[in-house]
């Protein structure tokens, strides 16, 4: 199952990319799509961060994700490289575990 | 193009690589904590080549959401990839197996890179290079990272489970440098958070596609 969700899926944005080179410019330049598509990764990714951090299976909690994300907003705002936002908020959450 | 140039763009590109490169370590260990096996790691990122796609399915998937789901979303995140095409089908080649070749290479950087160049020539090089090095140290970066997972005992202890929020984090930073995205995204975070409890793992995140989606088509038809 898993591997038929990550084939689907693999299929599904190669051919969103060809559909960019291939679909005629009135369609992807009509304002509609010109207009809402690059909400959609803005809306997504921001429910990734919510549902990720204060969720666990179908209850809300709050835990020492929360910290490692306010660590990470931290370290954005500092503008540290990718790699950095994310490990300093894996150590955030390993060292409150420890206490 | 002068071999100057050509030296420039090489140069940049390889820059490009390398940071994707150290990105990949990333998601090859979220991946890998999630429970995805070594050859589906290293599959996303061969077949699928987008990074927030990418973390979007092994995130839904590490947070007991099912793959379909997943899927889902990752497709979702990928539509922005489709709009690239039309800043880009003028610079590359339109003939059918080079543009399907292509295609695999529309990615966020590789556009970056390719419409900061002029002229043509100059721009269809800068989306070749940056395209092969992002693609070969994307894929190494993956086959470290998940290596280097795979040998720890339990990647829980290690706070693997607050890294995948953090990369989402980072992955939307860059997007919200006006007031109505930032809006959105706040309203986003909110609309999940009340669902959640109510439906299926991952649902939250395709109803929130859905209200978004209607909002942008709302508020460009005013």
């Amino acid at each position: 199952m898993m591997w038929a969700g990550v084939l689907v899926a693999c299929a599904a944005c190669y051919a969103l990319k060809l559909a960019g080179l291939s679909l005629p410019a009135s369609v992807l330049q009509d304002a509609r799509v010109q207009r809402t598509v690059p909400l959609v990764p803005v809306a997504l990714l921001a429910a990734l961060v919510a549902t990720q951090t204060f969720s666990t299976g179908h209850h809300l909690v709050v835990d020492v994700r929360t910290a490692a994300l306010i660590v990470a907003i931290g370290m954005v705002l500092l503008r540290a490289p990718f790699l950095v936002v994310v490990a300093s908020a894996a150590a955030t959450a390993a060292l409150l575990r420890l206490l | 193009m002068d071999s100057t140039t050509r030296r420039g763009i090489v140069r940049d590109a390889l820059g490009i690589g390398i940071a994707t490169g150290a990105y990949a370590l990333s998601f090859g260990a979220i991946s890998t904590a999630a429970g995805l096996s070594l050859l589906q790691t290293c599959a996303l990122s061969v077949l699928m080549f987008t990074g927030a796609s990418q973390f979007a399915l092994v995130g839904v998937v590490g947070a007991g959401g099912s793959v379909w789901a997943g899927a889902a979303t990752a497709a979702l995140l990928g539509s922005r990839n489709a709009l690239y095409g039309v800043r880009l089908s003028s610079v590359l080649d339109r003939a059918g197996w080079k543009r399907a070749a292509a295609a695999h290479f529309v990615i966020d950087e590789t556009t970056a890179m390719a419409i900061a160049r002029e002229p043509v020539p100059e721009s269809r090089f800068a989306f070749w290079a940056t395209g092969a090095a992002v693609f070969t140290l994307w894929n190494l970066g993956t086959l470290v990272g998940a290596l280097a997972t795979h040998a720890l005992p339990d990647p829980k202890v290690l706070g693997f489970d607050a890294a995948p929020p953090a990369a989402f984090l980072a992955l939307l930073a860059p997007r919200l440098r006006a007031r109505e995205p930032l809006a959105i995204a706040l309203g986003a975070g909110v609309v999940a958070l009340v669902c959640l409890p109510f439906v299926p793992a991952g649902v939250p995140l395709l109803i929130v596609a859905v209200l978004v989606a209607i909002f942008g088509i709302v508020r460009s038809g005013r």
